[in-house]
Protein backbone atom coordinates (compact mmCIF):
# COMPACT_ATOMS: atom_id res chain seq x y z
CA UNK A 1 0.00 0.00 0.00
CA UNK A 2 1.03 3.47 -0.48
CA UNK A 3 0.33 5.84 1.86
CA UNK A 4 3.61 8.20 1.66
CA UNK A 5 4.60 9.86 -1.50
CA UNK A 6 7.98 10.34 -2.23
CA UNK A 7 8.79 13.47 -0.36
CA UNK A 8 7.59 12.07 3.31
CA UNK A 9 9.16 9.14 2.46
CA UNK A 10 12.53 10.19 2.00
CA UNK A 11 12.11 12.72 5.21
CA UNK A 12 11.08 9.62 7.38
CA UNK A 13 14.33 7.90 5.63
CA UNK A 14 16.28 11.02 6.78
CA UNK A 15 14.56 11.22 10.20
CA UNK A 16 16.17 7.55 10.60
CA UNK A 17 19.40 8.67 9.25
CA UNK A 18 19.62 11.46 12.06
CA UNK A 19 19.22 8.57 14.72
CA UNK A 20 21.68 6.37 13.66
CA UNK A 21 24.76 8.87 13.71
CA UNK A 22 22.54 10.13 17.27
CA UNK A 23 23.04 6.92 18.22
CA UNK A 24 26.58 6.58 16.90
CA UNK A 25 27.34 9.82 18.75
CA UNK A 26 25.55 8.60 22.20
CA UNK A 27 27.70 5.23 22.12
CA UNK A 28 30.70 7.38 22.92
CA UNK A 29 30.24 8.44 26.35
CA UNK A 30 29.04 6.37 29.50
CA UNK A 31 26.30 8.37 30.50
CA UNK A 32 24.65 9.03 27.22
CA UNK A 33 25.18 5.08 25.39
CA UNK A 34 22.34 3.32 26.39
CA UNK A 35 20.43 6.39 25.45
CA UNK A 36 22.30 6.16 22.18
CA UNK A 37 21.20 2.61 21.61
CA UNK A 38 17.29 3.30 22.05
CA UNK A 39 18.04 6.13 19.71
CA UNK A 40 19.39 3.96 16.84
CA UNK A 41 16.76 1.35 17.65
CA UNK A 42 14.38 4.10 17.38
CA UNK A 43 15.13 4.95 14.21
CA UNK A 44 15.23 1.41 12.78
CA UNK A 45 11.79 0.76 14.14
CA UNK A 46 10.47 4.41 12.01
CA UNK A 47 12.79 3.29 8.73
CA UNK A 48 10.83 -0.17 8.43
CA UNK A 49 7.58 1.45 8.80
CA UNK A 50 8.33 3.76 6.18
CA UNK A 51 9.16 0.62 3.59
CA UNK A 52 5.90 -0.66 4.38
CA UNK A 53 3.86 2.26 4.06
CA UNK A 54 5.79 3.81 0.57
CA UNK A 55 6.55 0.78 -1.64
CA UNK A 56 4.15 -1.21 -3.46
CA UNK A 57 4.80 -4.47 -2.32
CA UNK A 58 3.21 -7.85 -2.42
CA UNK A 59 3.51 -11.03 -0.35
CA UNK A 60 3.26 -9.10 2.76
CA UNK A 61 1.92 -11.13 4.90
CA UNK A 62 4.85 -13.58 4.03
CA UNK A 63 7.51 -10.93 4.74
CA UNK A 64 5.92 -10.00 8.46
CA UNK A 65 6.01 -13.64 8.68
CA UNK A 66 9.87 -13.74 8.53
CA UNK A 67 10.47 -10.53 10.73
CA UNK A 68 8.58 -12.53 13.63
CA UNK A 69 10.57 -15.63 12.64
CA UNK A 70 13.74 -13.65 13.09
CA UNK A 71 13.14 -11.53 16.13
CA UNK A 72 11.63 -14.99 17.64
CA UNK A 73 14.87 -16.45 17.30
CA UNK A 74 17.53 -13.50 17.76
CA UNK A 75 15.83 -11.30 20.55
CA UNK A 76 15.34 -14.38 23.20
CA UNK A 77 19.19 -15.62 22.59
CA UNK A 78 20.49 -11.93 22.57
CA UNK A 79 18.58 -11.61 26.06
CA UNK A 80 19.62 -14.53 27.68
CA UNK A 81 23.50 -14.84 25.89
CA UNK A 82 25.91 -15.12 29.08
CA UNK A 83 27.57 -12.04 29.26
CA UNK A 84 31.08 -14.33 28.53
CA UNK A 85 29.58 -15.18 25.10
CA UNK A 86 28.57 -11.71 23.99
CA UNK A 87 31.49 -11.61 21.48
CA UNK A 88 30.62 -14.48 19.13
CA UNK A 89 26.91 -13.34 19.43
CA UNK A 90 27.90 -9.78 17.84
CA UNK A 91 30.05 -12.09 15.48
CA UNK A 92 27.57 -14.11 14.53
CA UNK A 93 24.59 -10.81 14.23
CA UNK A 94 27.36 -9.10 11.93
CA UNK A 95 27.51 -12.51 9.81
CA UNK A 96 23.70 -12.93 8.76
CA UNK A 97 23.57 -8.99 8.20
CA UNK A 98 26.39 -9.29 5.75
CA UNK A 99 24.19 -12.91 4.68
CA UNK A 100 21.53 -10.70 4.03
CA UNK A 101 23.14 -8.14 1.93
CA UNK A 102 24.72 -10.65 -0.21
CA UNK A 103 21.26 -12.08 -1.14
CA UNK A 104 19.81 -8.93 -1.67
CA UNK A 105 22.09 -8.26 -4.44
CA UNK A 106 22.19 -11.36 -5.62
CA UNK A 107 18.36 -11.05 -6.24
CA UNK A 108 18.51 -7.36 -7.20
CA UNK A 109 21.46 -8.71 -10.06
CA UNK A 110 18.73 -8.98 -12.82
CA UNK A 111 17.09 -5.22 -12.43
CA UNK A 112 20.53 -3.93 -12.92
CA UNK A 113 21.16 -2.35 -16.42
CA UNK A 114 23.71 -0.03 -15.97
CA UNK A 115 27.30 -1.17 -15.29
CA UNK A 116 27.60 0.77 -12.21
CA UNK A 117 25.08 -0.31 -10.77
CA UNK A 118 26.15 -3.92 -11.60
CA UNK A 119 29.75 -2.55 -9.80
CA UNK A 120 27.19 -2.19 -6.59
CA UNK A 121 25.88 -5.66 -7.20
CA UNK A 122 29.39 -7.40 -7.39
CA UNK A 123 30.78 -5.28 -4.86
CA UNK A 124 27.91 -5.90 -2.22
CA UNK A 125 27.90 -9.26 -3.28
CA UNK A 126 31.80 -10.12 -2.85
CA UNK A 127 32.10 -8.21 0.68
CA UNK A 128 28.61 -9.60 2.14
CA UNK A 129 29.89 -13.42 1.46
CA UNK A 130 33.50 -11.93 2.84
CA UNK A 131 32.12 -10.98 5.94
CA UNK A 132 29.10 -13.42 6.48
CA UNK A 133 32.24 -16.48 5.97
CA UNK A 134 34.66 -14.77 8.23
CA UNK A 135 32.13 -14.05 11.10
CA UNK A 136 31.15 -17.45 11.04
CA UNK A 137 34.94 -18.83 11.09
CA UNK A 138 34.95 -16.41 14.26
CA UNK A 139 32.25 -17.47 15.62
CA UNK A 140 33.49 -21.06 15.33
CA UNK A 141 36.85 -20.00 17.15
CA UNK A 142 35.40 -17.99 19.61
CA UNK A 143 32.76 -20.56 20.66
CA UNK A 144 35.89 -22.87 20.25
CA UNK A 145 34.48 -25.54 17.93
CA UNK A 146 37.76 -25.02 16.50
CA UNK A 147 41.02 -24.32 17.60
CA UNK A 148 41.49 -20.70 18.65
CA UNK A 149 45.00 -20.60 17.22
CA UNK A 150 46.11 -19.15 13.90
CA UNK A 151 45.89 -21.98 10.89
CA UNK A 152 47.95 -21.85 8.54
CA UNK A 153 49.05 -24.37 5.87
CA UNK A 154 51.55 -24.16 3.28
CA UNK A 155 50.34 -22.56 0.12
CA UNK A 156 47.75 -20.71 1.77
CA UNK A 157 49.02 -16.97 0.56
CA UNK A 158 49.10 -18.19 -3.27
CA UNK A 159 45.34 -20.17 -2.83
CA UNK A 160 44.64 -16.65 -1.40
CA UNK A 161 45.84 -14.82 -3.63
CA UNK A 162 44.42 -17.35 -6.62
CA UNK A 163 40.79 -16.66 -4.67
CA UNK A 164 41.01 -13.41 -5.05
CA UNK A 165 42.26 -12.96 -8.77
CA UNK A 166 39.11 -15.83 -9.20
CA UNK A 167 36.91 -13.12 -7.95
CA UNK A 168 38.36 -10.18 -9.60
CA UNK A 169 37.86 -12.02 -12.90
CA UNK A 170 34.46 -13.44 -12.12
CA UNK A 171 33.33 -10.12 -10.43
CA UNK A 172 34.52 -8.22 -14.17
CA UNK A 173 32.91 -11.06 -16.35
CA UNK A 174 29.08 -10.27 -13.80
CA UNK A 175 29.63 -6.53 -14.81
CA UNK A 176 29.92 -7.11 -18.34
CA UNK A 177 26.80 -9.80 -18.98
CA UNK A 178 25.34 -9.70 -16.09
CA UNK A 179 25.40 -13.46 -15.57
CA UNK A 180 23.40 -14.51 -12.44
CA UNK A 181 25.46 -18.36 -12.73
CA UNK A 182 29.02 -16.48 -12.59
CA UNK A 183 27.09 -14.11 -9.67
CA UNK A 184 26.59 -17.11 -7.79
CA UNK A 185 30.66 -18.26 -8.97
CA UNK A 186 31.40 -14.59 -7.20
CA UNK A 187 29.35 -15.48 -3.95
CA UNK A 188 30.76 -18.53 -3.75
CA UNK A 189 34.73 -17.16 -3.82
CA UNK A 190 33.38 -14.32 -1.52
CA UNK A 191 32.97 -17.16 0.94
CA UNK A 192 36.29 -18.93 0.34
CA UNK A 193 38.16 -15.53 1.00
CA UNK A 194 36.34 -14.99 4.13
CA UNK A 195 37.47 -18.40 5.49
CA UNK A 196 40.81 -17.93 3.89
CA UNK A 197 40.96 -14.33 5.71
CA UNK A 198 40.14 -15.33 9.44
CA UNK A 199 41.76 -18.93 9.52
CA UNK A 200 45.38 -17.41 10.57
CA UNK A 201 44.08 -14.79 12.76
CA UNK A 202 45.38 -16.04 16.23
CA UNK A 203 42.46 -16.16 18.86
CA UNK A 204 43.80 -12.79 20.87
CA UNK A 205 42.97 -11.07 17.64
CA UNK A 206 40.02 -12.32 16.70
CA UNK A 207 37.84 -9.30 18.44
CA UNK A 208 39.57 -6.85 16.14
CA UNK A 209 38.52 -8.83 13.29
CA UNK A 210 34.85 -8.90 14.37
CA UNK A 211 34.96 -4.91 13.99
CA UNK A 212 36.60 -5.64 10.57
CA UNK A 213 34.03 -7.36 9.23
CA UNK A 214 31.45 -5.25 11.13
CA UNK A 215 32.89 -2.01 8.82
CA UNK A 216 33.08 -4.62 5.97
CA UNK A 217 29.01 -5.58 6.53
CA UNK A 218 28.52 -1.78 6.47
CA UNK A 219 29.83 -1.12 3.18
CA UNK A 220 28.35 -4.29 1.66
CA UNK A 221 24.59 -2.43 3.19
CA UNK A 222 25.93 1.21 1.74
CA UNK A 223 26.85 -0.35 -1.64
CA UNK A 224 23.40 -2.14 -1.61
CA UNK A 225 21.72 1.43 -0.90
CA UNK A 226 23.36 1.87 -4.53
CA UNK A 227 21.77 -1.14 -5.87
CA UNK A 228 18.16 -0.58 -5.08
CA UNK A 229 18.48 3.46 -4.82
CA UNK A 230 17.79 3.81 -1.37
CA UNK A 231 19.53 6.64 0.27
CA UNK A 232 19.02 5.62 3.83
CA UNK A 233 20.48 2.33 3.37
CA UNK A 234 23.79 4.16 1.79
CA UNK A 235 23.95 6.12 4.35
CA UNK A 236 24.03 3.87 7.50
CA UNK A 237 25.80 1.31 5.78
CA UNK A 238 28.72 4.23 4.56
CA UNK A 239 28.44 5.70 8.38
CA UNK A 240 29.31 2.14 10.20
CA UNK A 241 32.19 1.33 7.58
CA UNK A 242 33.84 4.39 8.28
CA UNK A 243 33.00 4.17 12.01
CA UNK A 244 33.55 0.12 12.01
CA UNK A 245 37.46 1.54 10.41
CA UNK A 246 38.18 3.98 12.82
CA UNK A 247 36.88 1.75 15.77
CA UNK A 248 39.20 -1.13 14.57
CA UNK A 249 42.18 1.02 14.37
CA UNK A 250 41.26 2.17 17.63
CA UNK A 251 41.27 -1.48 19.26
CA UNK A 252 44.08 -2.58 17.35
CA UNK A 253 46.27 0.50 18.70
CA UNK A 254 45.08 -0.43 21.97
CA UNK A 255 46.30 -3.96 22.28
CA UNK A 256 49.56 -2.60 20.42
CA UNK A 257 49.11 -4.16 16.96
CA UNK A 258 48.38 -3.18 13.24
CA UNK A 259 45.98 -4.40 11.77
CA UNK A 260 47.73 -5.30 8.91
CA UNK A 261 49.91 -7.01 11.03
CA UNK A 262 47.22 -9.04 12.44
CA UNK A 263 45.80 -10.26 9.23
CA UNK A 264 48.74 -11.08 7.18
CA UNK A 265 51.24 -11.65 10.57
CA UNK A 266 50.70 -15.51 10.35
CA UNK A 267 51.60 -15.20 6.68
CA UNK A 268 55.14 -13.82 7.26
CA UNK A 269 56.49 -15.95 10.15
CA UNK A 270 55.96 -19.80 10.82
CA UNK A 271 56.86 -19.19 14.27
CA UNK A 272 53.64 -17.34 15.56
CA UNK A 273 51.59 -20.26 16.11
CA UNK A 274 52.71 -20.94 20.11
CA UNK A 275 52.19 -24.69 21.39
CA UNK A 276 49.52 -26.26 23.38
CA UNK A 277 51.07 -28.21 25.22
CA UNK A 278 51.30 -27.88 29.08
CA UNK A 279 55.10 -27.43 29.68
CA UNK A 280 56.67 -29.20 32.51
CA UNK A 281 59.17 -26.71 34.52
CA UNK A 282 59.37 -26.61 37.81
CA UNK A 283 56.68 -23.87 39.54
CA UNK A 284 55.50 -23.30 43.19
CA UNK A 285 52.45 -24.13 43.78
CA UNK A 286 50.83 -23.64 46.93
CA UNK A 287 47.16 -24.10 49.03
CA UNK A 288 44.22 -21.18 49.13
CA UNK A 289 45.22 -20.87 52.86
CA UNK A 290 48.76 -19.73 52.34
CA UNK A 291 47.16 -17.36 49.25
CA UNK A 292 45.12 -16.01 52.10
CA UNK A 293 47.78 -15.32 54.35
CA UNK A 294 49.72 -13.65 51.49
CA UNK A 295 46.50 -11.37 51.10
CA UNK A 296 45.09 -11.01 54.48
CA UNK A 297 48.30 -9.43 55.91
CA UNK A 298 49.41 -7.78 52.49
CA UNK A 299 48.49 -3.48 52.70
CA UNK A 300 48.20 -3.26 48.45
CA UNK A 301 46.28 -5.99 46.69
CA UNK A 302 45.55 -5.31 43.24
CA UNK A 303 43.62 -8.57 41.20
CA UNK A 304 44.21 -8.64 37.22
CA UNK A 305 40.68 -10.43 36.28
CA UNK A 306 41.06 -12.56 32.42
CA UNK A 307 39.05 -14.39 30.67
CA UNK A 308 39.63 -17.54 32.85
CA UNK A 309 37.24 -15.70 35.55
CA UNK A 310 34.57 -15.02 33.73
CA UNK A 311 34.57 -18.32 31.78
CA UNK A 312 34.26 -19.79 35.40
CA UNK A 313 31.42 -17.36 36.34
CA UNK A 314 33.99 -16.33 39.14
CA UNK A 315 33.78 -12.63 39.13
CA UNK A 316 31.00 -12.48 42.13
CA UNK A 317 33.07 -14.30 44.06
CA UNK A 318 36.00 -12.08 42.91
CA UNK A 319 34.05 -9.22 44.15
CA UNK A 320 33.16 -10.73 47.64
CA UNK A 321 37.24 -10.97 48.18
CA UNK A 322 37.71 -7.80 47.27
CA UNK A 323 35.20 -6.77 50.02
CA UNK A 324 36.59 -9.17 52.53
CA UNK A 325 39.69 -7.47 52.38
CA UNK A 326 39.03 -4.42 52.10
CA UNK A 327 37.26 -4.87 55.39
CA UNK A 328 40.59 -6.08 56.81
CA UNK A 329 42.00 -2.83 55.81
CA UNK A 330 43.39 -3.63 52.46
CA UNK A 331 43.58 -0.97 49.20
CA UNK A 332 42.32 -3.69 46.62
CA UNK A 333 41.94 -2.68 43.10
CA UNK A 334 41.23 -4.12 39.71
CA UNK A 335 43.73 -3.58 37.03
CA UNK A 336 41.59 -4.03 33.69
CA UNK A 337 43.84 -4.54 30.88
CA UNK A 338 42.07 -2.84 27.52
CA UNK A 339 41.97 -6.01 26.20
CA UNK A 340 40.88 -8.20 29.13
CA UNK A 341 38.30 -10.99 29.15
CA UNK A 342 37.64 -11.05 24.58
CA UNK A 343 37.01 -8.14 23.48
CA UNK A 344 37.95 -3.99 24.80
CA UNK A 345 35.52 -3.56 27.56
CA UNK A 346 34.70 -6.72 28.21
CA UNK A 347 35.91 -7.04 31.68
CA UNK A 348 33.87 -3.56 32.79
CA UNK A 349 31.12 -5.39 31.63
CA UNK A 350 31.38 -8.31 33.72
CA UNK A 351 32.70 -7.09 36.95
CA UNK A 352 29.73 -3.70 36.78
CA UNK A 353 27.60 -7.09 36.64
CA UNK A 354 29.10 -8.33 39.43
CA UNK A 355 28.54 -5.03 41.71
CA UNK A 356 32.31 -3.90 41.63
CA UNK A 357 32.56 -0.15 41.88
CA UNK A 358 33.58 1.49 39.13
CA UNK A 359 35.82 3.42 41.09
CA UNK A 360 38.02 0.38 41.64
CA UNK A 361 38.39 -0.57 38.02
CA UNK A 362 41.94 1.14 36.73
CA UNK A 363 42.55 0.81 33.87
CA UNK A 364 46.05 -0.39 32.49
CA UNK A 365 48.03 3.06 31.96
CA UNK A 366 46.62 4.78 35.33
CA UNK A 367 47.28 1.02 37.44
CA UNK A 368 50.93 0.03 35.41
CA UNK A 369 52.94 2.63 37.96
CA UNK A 370 51.52 1.36 40.81
CA UNK A 371 51.99 -1.96 41.10
CA UNK A 372 55.68 -0.92 42.35
CA UNK A 373 53.55 -0.44 45.96
CA UNK A 374 51.70 -3.42 45.76
CA UNK A 375 51.69 -6.24 48.10
CA UNK A 376 50.23 -8.83 45.97
CA UNK A 377 48.98 -9.25 42.32
CA UNK A 378 46.22 -11.98 42.45
CA UNK A 379 46.35 -13.19 38.84
CA UNK A 380 42.99 -14.71 38.00
CA UNK A 381 42.50 -16.27 34.85
CA UNK A 382 44.85 -13.84 32.96
CA UNK A 383 47.55 -14.67 31.20
CA UNK A 384 48.57 -13.09 28.07
CA UNK A 385 47.76 -9.85 29.53
CA UNK A 386 50.08 -10.10 32.20
CA UNK A 387 52.78 -12.12 29.66
CA UNK A 388 56.57 -10.26 29.45
CA UNK A 389 57.18 -12.38 26.31
CA UNK A 390 55.38 -9.26 25.09
CA UNK A 391 58.13 -6.49 25.88
CA UNK A 392 61.20 -8.79 25.46
CA UNK A 393 60.88 -11.72 22.63
CA UNK A 394 60.27 -10.17 19.51
CA UNK A 395 59.30 -13.39 17.67
CA UNK A 396 56.47 -14.08 19.93
CA UNK A 397 53.07 -13.19 18.56
CA UNK A 398 51.81 -11.04 21.17
CA UNK A 399 55.05 -9.28 21.19
CA UNK A 400 54.57 -5.34 21.29
CA UNK A 401 51.17 -5.63 23.24
CA UNK A 402 51.47 -3.50 26.40
CA UNK A 403 51.12 -5.15 29.30
CA UNK A 404 50.14 -5.41 32.87
CA UNK A 405 53.40 -5.25 34.98
CA UNK A 406 52.19 -7.17 37.41
CA UNK A 407 55.99 -8.75 37.38
CA UNK A 408 56.72 -5.17 39.44
CA UNK A 409 54.78 -6.24 42.77
CA UNK A 410 56.42 -8.05 45.78
CA UNK A 411 54.36 -11.07 45.23
CA UNK A 412 52.57 -12.03 42.53
CA UNK A 413 49.19 -15.21 42.63
CA UNK A 414 48.14 -16.84 39.39
CA UNK A 415 45.10 -18.67 39.94
CA UNK A 416 45.02 -21.32 37.03
CA UNK A 417 43.16 -24.06 35.74
CA UNK A 418 46.01 -25.84 34.83
CA UNK A 419 49.54 -25.00 32.59
CA UNK A 420 48.13 -24.77 29.64
CA UNK A 421 49.09 -21.49 27.75
CA UNK A 422 46.61 -18.63 27.71
CA UNK A 423 44.77 -17.93 24.45
CA UNK A 424 47.36 -16.60 22.01
CA UNK A 425 49.16 -19.97 23.14
CA UNK A 426 52.20 -18.85 24.34
CA UNK A 427 54.41 -19.69 27.37
CA UNK A 428 54.41 -17.36 30.41
CA UNK A 429 57.53 -17.24 32.20
CA UNK A 430 56.33 -14.94 34.86
CA UNK A 431 55.04 -18.08 36.41
CA UNK A 432 58.46 -19.58 37.09
CA UNK A 433 60.00 -16.24 39.34
CA UNK A 434 60.88 -17.06 42.14
CA UNK A 435 58.00 -14.08 43.73
CA UNK A 436 55.41 -16.35 41.97
CA UNK A 437 53.12 -18.35 43.66
CA UNK A 438 50.48 -20.97 42.12
CA UNK A 439 47.01 -21.97 42.91
CA UNK A 440 45.45 -24.51 40.77
CA UNK A 441 42.23 -24.90 40.07
CA UNK A 442 39.14 -23.55 38.82
CA UNK A 443 38.95 -19.64 39.20
CA UNK A 444 35.33 -19.81 40.80
CA UNK A 445 36.40 -22.36 43.31
CA UNK A 446 39.69 -21.29 44.07
CA UNK A 447 38.67 -17.80 44.77
CA UNK A 448 35.72 -19.52 47.28
CA UNK A 449 38.54 -20.97 49.13
CA UNK A 450 40.35 -18.44 49.17
CA UNK A 451 37.64 -16.12 50.32
CA UNK A 452 37.13 -18.81 53.36
CA UNK A 453 40.47 -18.53 54.44
CA UNK A 454 40.75 -14.90 54.21
CA UNK A 455 37.69 -14.75 56.39
CA UNK A 456 38.82 -17.22 58.98
CA UNK A 457 42.14 -15.00 59.46
CA UNK B 1 18.66 9.42 -8.00
CA UNK B 2 22.00 10.43 -10.17
CA UNK B 3 25.24 9.04 -9.25
CA UNK B 4 26.77 12.30 -8.69
CA UNK B 5 24.36 13.00 -5.90
CA UNK B 6 24.97 9.71 -4.75
CA UNK B 7 28.70 9.81 -4.71
CA UNK B 8 27.96 13.34 -2.85
CA UNK B 9 25.55 11.67 0.17
CA UNK B 10 28.35 9.03 0.63
CA UNK B 11 31.38 11.03 0.68
CA UNK B 12 30.15 13.34 3.79
CA UNK B 13 28.43 10.32 5.18
CA UNK B 14 32.49 9.00 5.29
CA UNK B 15 33.11 11.82 7.02
CA UNK B 16 30.67 11.53 9.51
CA UNK B 17 31.72 8.37 10.51
CA UNK B 18 34.87 9.10 11.13
CA UNK B 19 33.90 12.38 13.18
CA UNK B 20 31.27 10.48 15.30
CA UNK B 21 33.47 7.77 16.81
CA UNK B 22 36.38 9.73 18.05
CA UNK B 23 38.36 9.79 20.72
CA UNK B 24 36.03 6.60 22.82
CA UNK B 25 37.33 5.55 25.43
CA UNK B 26 38.42 1.64 25.32
CA UNK B 27 35.63 0.35 27.77
CA UNK B 28 32.93 1.43 25.58
CA UNK B 29 34.76 -0.21 22.84
CA UNK B 30 32.67 -3.25 22.08
CA UNK B 31 29.20 -1.38 22.90
CA UNK B 32 30.28 1.01 20.32
CA UNK B 33 31.13 -1.87 18.36
CA UNK B 34 27.43 -3.90 18.63
CA UNK B 35 25.42 -0.54 18.21
CA UNK B 36 26.81 -0.10 14.89
CA UNK B 37 26.82 -3.76 14.20
CA UNK B 38 22.52 -3.31 14.97
CA UNK B 39 22.80 -0.28 12.46
CA UNK B 40 23.68 -2.44 9.60
CA UNK B 41 20.99 -4.69 10.29
CA UNK B 42 19.02 -1.76 8.37
CA UNK B 43 19.52 -4.06 5.23
CA UNK B 44 16.41 -5.54 6.32
CA UNK B 45 14.91 -2.30 4.65
CA UNK B 46 16.17 -3.70 1.33
CA UNK B 47 15.36 -7.16 1.61
CA UNK B 48 11.64 -6.05 2.22
CA UNK B 49 11.58 -3.88 -0.67
CA UNK B 50 12.98 -7.75 -2.35
CA UNK B 51 10.64 -9.65 -1.15
CA UNK B 52 7.66 -7.19 -1.51
CA UNK B 53 8.82 -7.06 -5.54
CA UNK B 54 9.48 -11.42 -5.99
CA UNK B 55 7.66 -12.68 -8.14
CA UNK B 56 8.87 -15.91 -8.92
CA UNK B 57 8.81 -18.05 -5.76
CA UNK B 58 12.02 -19.15 -5.63
CA UNK B 59 13.09 -15.81 -5.92
CA UNK B 60 10.44 -15.08 -2.94
CA UNK B 61 12.10 -17.90 -1.11
CA UNK B 62 15.54 -16.15 -1.33
CA UNK B 63 14.69 -12.61 -0.43
CA UNK B 64 12.67 -13.92 2.94
CA UNK B 65 15.52 -15.85 3.86
CA UNK B 66 17.29 -12.25 3.54
CA UNK B 67 14.32 -10.97 5.93
CA UNK B 68 14.69 -13.79 8.57
CA UNK B 69 19.06 -12.47 8.43
CA UNK B 70 18.44 -9.34 8.12
CA UNK B 71 15.86 -9.07 11.35
CA UNK B 72 17.90 -11.18 13.04
CA UNK B 73 20.88 -8.64 12.75
CA UNK B 74 18.87 -5.53 13.34
CA UNK B 75 16.86 -7.02 16.36
CA UNK B 76 19.38 -9.39 17.71
CA UNK B 77 22.05 -6.30 17.50
CA UNK B 78 20.35 -3.89 19.39
CA UNK B 79 19.20 -5.79 21.85
CA UNK B 80 22.46 -7.26 23.37
CA UNK B 81 23.89 -4.10 23.26
CA UNK B 82 21.42 -2.86 25.49
CA UNK B 83 22.12 -5.90 27.76
CA UNK B 84 26.21 -4.76 27.91
CA UNK B 85 25.07 -1.10 28.85
CA UNK B 86 22.75 -2.05 31.47
CA UNK B 87 25.56 -2.95 32.96
CA UNK B 88 26.95 0.35 32.98
CA UNK B 89 24.83 2.15 35.32
CA UNK B 90 26.94 4.42 37.88
CA UNK B 91 26.80 3.03 41.70
CA UNK B 92 27.18 6.23 43.34
CA UNK B 93 23.63 7.32 42.35
CA UNK B 94 21.11 4.84 44.12
CA UNK B 95 18.17 7.16 43.62
CA UNK B 96 18.82 6.22 39.99
CA UNK B 97 17.99 2.68 40.07
CA UNK B 98 17.13 1.47 36.92
CA UNK B 99 13.51 -0.22 36.86
CA UNK B 100 12.37 -0.87 33.14
CA UNK B 101 13.71 -4.34 32.38
CA UNK B 102 14.95 -2.90 29.01
CA UNK B 103 12.51 -4.53 27.23
CA UNK B 104 11.52 -3.51 24.18
CA UNK B 105 10.77 -4.15 20.66
CA UNK B 106 12.09 -3.20 17.37
CA UNK B 107 10.00 -5.02 15.10
CA UNK B 108 6.43 -4.28 13.18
Amino acid sequence: MILLDPVWTALLYLAAAVFFILALKGLNSPRTARRGNLLGAFGALVAVITVFLSARLDNIPWILGAIAVGTAVAAPVARRVQMTQMPQLVALFNGVGGGAAALVALLELGHAGESWVRLAVVFTLLVGAVSFAGSAITFAKLQELMTTRPMVFPGLPVLMAAVLIAALGAATAVVLTGSLALALILMVLGLAAGVLLVLPVGGADVPIVISLLNAFTGLAVAASGLVLGNVLLLVAGTLVGASGTILTRAMAAAMGRSVAGILFGAFRGGSTAGSTTASDRPVRSSSAEDVAVLLGYAQRVIIVPGYGLAVAQGQHTAAELAQALEARGIQVDFAIHPVAGRMPGHMNVLLAEANVPYESLKEMGEINSEFRTADVALVVGANDVVNPAAKTSSGSPIYGMPILEVADARQVVFLKRSMRPGFAGIENDLMFEPQTTLLFGDAKESLTKVLGAVKGL
Amino acid sequence: MDPISLLTITVLAVFVGFEVVSKVSSTLHTPLMSGANAIHGIILVGAIIVAGQAADPWVLAVALLAVVLATANLVGGFVVTDRMLEMFRGRKKPGLENTGSGNREVQK
